[in-house]
């Protein structure tokens, strides 16, 4: 027994050494990471600029085409092109993604600094109603938004955003606590530093490596956020076109039309790898 | 003691805040239970007099008293869409998404714990890599998805479940683990994954530490003893993620049951929201908030217990 | 110690897969009495008592279960039920019904008289805001003459009464009609799981032709992307309404038959509203749209294209030569908006209840469709009980896109919304002549007049161009093959005494 255990010290110990020398050679998760985001994001920009169809033009007659030169990824029930569909759809899903992780995380600061800064009863107070967001499922949360202001890509990205805040908060508030007793917060304050230029210029860069991985799930967890809530109904609203949306069209057509859920899937699937594949590898940097 | 006086108030406090937020929301969206009882038949006279019979011409506020009241009696009045007592229409749903939540956590615990400590020891091997790509892309599957995929694989190529075969477990009991033993998997899977990479990273950042290295240095090559300091402080983290996954997934199980067509909280609580059916959603926002606050407090209980430098107090 | 507590915690585990996978296996049940398992988009969120009843989903399913003095039959005439014959006397003033002998309720009991004129004045009554039977308010009294004759007396003479009179006749004693339904049909309930299943058994008291399966189960899939998979998996034999990609997939274990929804499917407009108040911008519309490349894209070209609110079931009212007052001309269109000061184009938006996918499909088309003019259309969708009391009630919408059906086999259950006067006239259609053609259907008490005068109206409703005209949404019903005996019917209903096993 005290062998095999000592078999696994020694792994153990070893992986120390490999993943010293790994990032020294190459690190992959950054570069597989960052060049799948590259793709996508170029793709994205191109998409701005040039469609190779109008994403919402019908045509009956190439209704479920399959993939060939003229429609490189088929097309979907009405006859559109679901190449131009995706490119369109992305750039809906990364607005709608990094909406929501902006507004998270803005609150989020906001609210952790202070709740972590003062503590006491501001502390209290806010990180209740946090747990009360908390506690609130965030599906209900979208529901109740969407239901009270209409449903369309904007207020999707306040719904979600305003469910994001609390877990921002609560990691920005640790960080803070952890932060505030340290030496360099003692001597600004004794330089006379006000409680904001604290909190925001010295404190806050410092809590930058775990609010960019936390970003980094975040604006993950809202691309699949928007799926889900397509899936319900709730999502971005029709015509538009955005990956989720698209992928819960296609799938009452997944015999007939394979690849019209294929491409929106693999997609999406492909976006939320390279970002946290590149959050991956900028840790390990 | 003290300590859980204490989480009860908060939480009987958070409740009040959700429930009340719940009404007063649902008094601005538009829609409004007596138009919907009365559908395409309703006339201005008939939906007046059914507001007032409903009671429902009262400020809102009196509204919410009347209805915490009840509540607080016991009593979560009767459904506007199906005239039947809330309690007896969602008592028969709530086994339904706790088995399939507890099915769920314990597949997504089966599944991670060795998966993880497996790739910490391993770290860097081929497995490790292997298992670290399939993680990420399990991660990056929208849930809604990977429930039809798996439908599709299980149900319909492997005809290992009958797809929406939903049986009650008023008829059978292995049958109805056995229907939701898919749903659970496909709620299971993303977070699995996770906690197969934050256990392996904390296994690995643990055995970095000083102790560890002191205790090398020491030459203490008994690491049996040692291991399992490892592996305890190393679970840290991992309990807080798990918590919140169950948190997590009494939440996300909405989808879940939409897509495998199972008649659970979710179901109930989506369809009682389009319908304007308030006495419904109220019971399963409070049921649900209650669930994801016990399991929260139960998490800190742990926490404490786990990592005696956390003072429960 | 802690080793012993993994250790059984994984037994515990493992067990339950075992369990789990052990249960996989399948708990078909045997096959001796007959059963069918259908499945229905949406849940009988609704009350059981037929009278109170508002969703199409819960009065079709309700249908096997309750019956009137008389029923409609599939090819849309009316026979009698609970009553064994009817006379109808002073040119439709009076209407005198003799009750069947020996009907019984579903709790055993017969029905009296007694509860034949309880169930009418039950609808009847005004003292919750009005009548539940819109109609009933035409009806002066309601007289038991003897055990087993009852006679109903109108204000103004109605030709087209009887075919109210459908109306379930339920038993004076039942205390919960709410959710214990007691009727008469061939189909007596057992048991309703909310958001689970619906479950009905054969009634064997029936007084008239027996069912023939013995348990009906409905099964609420509330997933519409995965009814394939359920039909093709077994877990459910019939579904009504899929779509026709769904009905593309089905493999040949299961027949597809067509008819139509019976509804009248259209863009509604606001005629109250800016710029819908002007004839000329709604002709535009009309001639902007074209009914064939919506069925083409959202129903494999399936359907039938409208140009009036009235769709061909009904036979003699129905004119097909409407559709073709506006056929698709972009330049024609224009024109009109030009004249009617919109030489630009304008903005409006289209309200749709999300619970539908047709209708969504639909606008979508039509945004495309009116992009050739110049008019920009915006989509919103709501959830259907905000279209109740937005659109519907409060009428305060642009435009809306949904399908309007006939609550009873007469002309007026299509063509009296559009008076200016009618409650529920959500487009707000205010026109004279068509006011006064309408009272003249209604009054006419021959039946030739009557089609006349109701032609008339839908030839006005087509001309001025009240609404976008689009379709009769076609219904394709998918029946395993182990069944067979489906029927449709003019009314929205699921008539599952008919279905038998196939031989």
């Amino acid at each position: 027994m005290s062998d095999k255990a000592k078999n696994n010290m020694i792994r153990t110990k070893r992986v120390k050494v490999q993943s010293v020398n790994r990032s020294k050679k190459k690190n992959y998760n950054l570069i597989v990471g960052g060049s799948i985001t590259g793709v996508i994001l170029l793709m994205i920009l191109i998409g701005v600029f040039y469609t190779p169809y109008d994403p919402n033009a019908m045509d009956a007659s190439a209704k479920f085409a399959g993939i060939s030169m003229k429609h490189l990824m088929g097309c979907d029930n009405f006859g559109r092109d679901v190449f131009s569909r995706v490119l369109e759809g992305s750039r809906t899903t990364l607005i709608v993604a990094a909406g929501t992780v902006f507004i998270g995380t803005f609150f989020g600061v906001i609210i952790g600094a202070l709740t972590g800064y003062y503590g006491g009863v501001v502390d209290e107070v806010l990180m209740r109603i946090n747990d009360a967001i908390f506690a609130f499922p965030s599906i209900l949360l979208a529901l109740v938004f969407i239901s009270i202001f209409g449903s369309g890509k904007y207020h999707v990205i306040i719904a979600l955003g305003i469910a994001f805040i609390p877990s921002f908060a609560r990691i920005v508030r640790s960080e803070f606590i952890k932060c505030k007793n340290m030496d360099y917060v003692k001597s600004a304050k004794l330089q006379g530093a006000g409680d904001f230029r604290i909190m925001f210029v010295h404190i806050l860069p410092n809590t930058l490596t775990v609010l960019l991985s936390a970003i980094m799930i975040g604006f993950n967890n809202a691309v699949l956020a928007e799926a889900g809530m397509s899936f319900l109904g709730i999502g971005v609203q029709p015509p538009d076109a955005s990956l989720g949306r698209m992928l819960s069209e296609a799938q009452s057509y997944l015999f007939r039309a394979p690849s019209y859920a294929l491409f929106p899937g693999v997609i999406i699937i492909l976006m939320v790898l390279g970002f946290s594949l590149l959050g991956d590898g900028l840790k390990d940097e | 003691m003290r300590y859980a006086g204490k989480k009860m108030i908060t939480m009987f406090l958070t409740l009040f805040a959700v429930t009340l937020f719940v009404f007063l929301a649902f008094h601005v969206i538009s829609g409004d239970p007596a138009t919907s009882m009365l559908g395409t038949q309703a006339t201005p006279e008939r939906v007046e007099a059914l507001r007032e019979e409903m009671g429902l011409n009262d400020p809102v506020l009196v509204q919410y008293g009347r209805w915490a009241l009840n509540f607080l009696k016991g009593d979560m009045g009767t459904s506007y869409s199906y005239r039947m007592p809330v309690s007896e229409m969602i008592a028969g749903k709530i086994p339904v998404t706790l088995t399939m939540t507890i099915m769920a956590f314990l597949l997504m615990v089966v599944i991670s714990v060795p998966l993880g400590i497996y790739t910490a020891r391993h770290a860097g091997g081929v497995v490790d890599r292997v298992i670290y790509m399939i993680n990420q892309v399990i991660m990056a599957f929208p849930p809604f998805f990977a429930g039809i995929l798996i439908t599709l694989i299980f149900g319909r190529i492997f005809k290992l479940f009958t797809p929406g075969g939903y049986i009650s477990y008023e008829k059978s009991i292995t049958g109805f683990i056995g229907y939701l033993f898919f749903p659970s998997l496909a709620i299971a899977l993303p977070k699995a994954a996770m906690a197969v990479k934050l256990l392996r990273s904390s296994v690995i950042s643990e055995s970095k530490l000083d102790y560890v290295r002191t205790a090398y240095s020491r030459g203490n090559r008994t690491g049996d003893v040692l291991y399992k300091h490892v592996l305890k402080n190393a679970l840290i983290p991992v309990i807080t993620f798990l918590g919140m996954a169950l948190a997590d997934m009494i939440a996300g199980s909405i989808i879940i049951e939409q897509v495998f067509s199972i008649p659970g909280l979710g179901r109930i609580l989506l369809t009682s929201i389009s319908n304007r059916d308030y006495p419904v959603v109220m019971a399963v926002i409070v049921c649900i908030a209650v669930l994801v606050l016990v399991v929260n407090m139960i998490v800190d209980i742990i926490y404490g217990l786990v990592d005696p430098r956390i003072s429960v107090e | 110690m802690k080793r012993k507590a993994m250790k059984s915690f994984l037994m515990i585990v493992l067990t339950t897969l075992a369990i789990a996978l052990t249960g996989c296996s399948g708990d078909k049940e045997g096959g001796n009495s007959s059963q069918i398992t259908i499945g229905i988009p949406q849940d009988l969120e609704d009350s059981l008592d037929p009278h109170k009843a508002v969703a199409a989903g819960t009065k079709e399913v309700l249908f096997n279960l309750f019956e009137g003095l008389v029923k409609p039959t599939s090819d849309g005439s009316l026979i009698p039920a609970v009553a064994s014959a009817y006379e109808e006397s002073e040119g439709g003033k009076i209407y005198t019904f003799t009750l069947r002998d020996g009907v019984k309720f579903h709790d055993g009991s017969l029905v009296t008289a007694e509860d034949v004129k309880f169930s009418i004045d039950k609808c009847a009554d005004t003292n919750n805001g009005g009548p539940l039977v819109a109609a009933f308010s035409n009806i002066e009294s309601v007289e038991i003459k003897d055990a087993s004759t009852i006679v109903i007396t109108l204000k103004e003479a109605d030709t087209e009464f009887l075919a109210y009179m459908t109306t379930a006749i339920i038993p004076a004693s039942n205390e919960n009609p709410d959710t214990n339904p007691i009727g008469t049909g061939p189909y007596k309930f057992v048991s309703r799981s909310p958001q689970e299943n619906f479950i009905i058994e054969k009634f064997d008291e029936y007084w008239g032709e027996p069912a023939n399966i013995e348990n009906v189960t409905f099964k609420i899939c509330s997933n519409a992307d995965s009814i394939v998979m359920d039909l093709e998996g077994g877990s459910i034999d019939m579904f009504a309404r899929v779509t026709a990609s769904q009905a593309a997939e089905l493999s040949d274990q299961f027949e597809v038959l067509e008819g139509t929804m019976n509804l009248v499917q259209a863009l509604y407009l606001n005629n109250a509203v800016e710029p819908f108040d002007d004839p000329k911008v709604r002709q535009a519309l009309c001639y902007a749209v074209n009914p064939q490349e919506i069925m083409d894209i959202i129903s494999d070209g399936k359907g039938t294209e409208l140009g009036s609110s009235m769709f061909p079931t009904f036979g003699k009212y129905y004119m097909e030569e409407l559709n073709d007052t506006y056929n698709q001309d972009f330049d024609k269109a224009k024109e009109l908006l030009a004249e009617a000061g919109y030489p630009d184009g304008f903005t409006f938006t289209i309200t749709v209840p999300s619970n539908y996918q047709p209708h969504i499909d639909t606008a979508q088309v039509l945004v495309e469709q009116f992009k050739n003019i110049g008019v920009t259309a915006e989509i919103q969708l709501i959830e259907w009980d905000s279209w109740l009391s937005d659109v519907y009630q409060n009428r305060e919408y642009e435009s809306t896109v949904v399908g309007v059906d006939a609550s009873s086999l007469t002309g007026a259950a299509l063509l009296q919304r559009f008076t200016s006067t009618a409650g529920n006239n959500f487009i707000n259609y205010n026109n004279a002549d068509y006011d006064a053609a309408f009272a003249k259907a209604l009054a006419s008490t021959d039946d030739a007049e009557k089609t006349k005068y109701y032609k008339e109206c839908e030839t006005i409703l087509s001309t001025d161009a009240a609404n976008v005209y689009i379709q009769d949404l076609p219904e394709f019903v998918a029946l395993n093959k182990k069944y067979t005996g489906y029927e449709f019917y003019p009314l929205y209903v699921q008539d599952i005494a008919k279905l038998k096993l196939a031989e």
